[in-house]
């Protein structure tokens, strides 16, 4: 699998460290432990597109939004963390897996 | 205190075959900068430019050279006024430099970097992995210049000079 780094161009998988979940960049509200709960342990094992949380290890040290197919194993979309900037107003707090 | 003598990471003798020559170079002064949000670091790097991704600036003998997001590592002496512009830190003990030079360097590397080096011209740099050690690539002219952390100089040498030797012996054949 090749990753195609915002920065550095089409780089091989094992340049980058798997950090999980889109869901990782939003932090339910303090207090709301089902909230808590839902997001560090439900997650859905979806066959078709994910979106996660990927870090280019070897490389740039960017952190990265890769949208793929757990099927196809087709990349379709890779982002800079930094630049998305409404990532975090997307994924709204949603109390369980995506 | 007395004059203290710096010790090298490698202190090796050059090795090669035909005109690909591998030896230690010295990378003297180098610092990592990384700029603030928003700075002006344009009037302060004159005449060297922050470099784009995989992009080396260079005026005379002083280098800036992109290694990451933000982050680029200067060789050669520090402007005045940069320390308020950008994050500043000292990196020149921190890392080795091997440079390999001459006919065959792109096949010896291909044998241990990820990378088409064939499309690296000079003036380009990448982040990257020589074996499973993280690697500041620098293309320069008739080759390259490796960076490794200075930990690892001994297993970078080892492994371009293997990699070299065996290259070397398949030509002879």
């Amino acid at each position: 699998m090749r990753i195609t780094c915002p920065l550095c161009g089409p780089r091989d998988r094992r340049e980058f460290y798997y950090y999980g979940s889109e869901d990782y960049l939003t932090q339910p509200e303090v207090g709301d432990l089902d909230a808590v709960d839902a997001q560090l342990h439900l997650r859905d094992n979806v066959a078709g597109r994910v979106r996660d949380v990927w870090y280019h290890e070897a490389g740039c040290a960017s952190w990265l939004v890769v949208t793929r197919d757990t099927v196809s194993h087709a990349v379709e979309k890779v982002e800079l963390v930094a630049n998305v900037k409404g990532i975090l107003a997307k994924t709204k707090l949603k109390g369980g897996a995506a | 205190m007395g004059n203290l003598i710096a010790k090298r990471p490698l202190g090796v003798d050059p090795v090669g075959h035909g005109d690909l020559v591998l030896a230690e170079v010295d990378l003297g002064r180098v610092t990592s900068v990384a700029p603030f949000a928003g700075a002006d670091v344009a009037r302060v790097l004159k005449p060297l430019v922050f470099p784009a991704p995989g992009v080396v600036s260079s005026k005379g003998d002083a280098r800036l050279v992109w290694t990451g997001r933000g982050q680029a590592f200067l060789f050669g002496a520090v402007p005045e006024g940069l320390g308020a512009v950008a994050a500043l830190s000292d990196q020149s003990d921190g890392w080795a430099g091997l440079s390999l030079t001459g006919t065959g360097a792109v096949d010896v590397l291909a044998r241990l970097v990820p990378l088409d080096l064939r499309a690296l011209v000079p003036g380009q740099c990448a982040r990257t992995t020589l074996g499973h050690m993280p690697l500041i690539l620098i293309a320069v002219f008739g080759g390259f210049e490796v960076l490794v952390f200075r930990s690892m100089a001994r297993s970078a040498w080892h492994e371009v000079e293997q990699a070299l030797r065996m290259w070397g012996a398949r030509a002879q054949c």
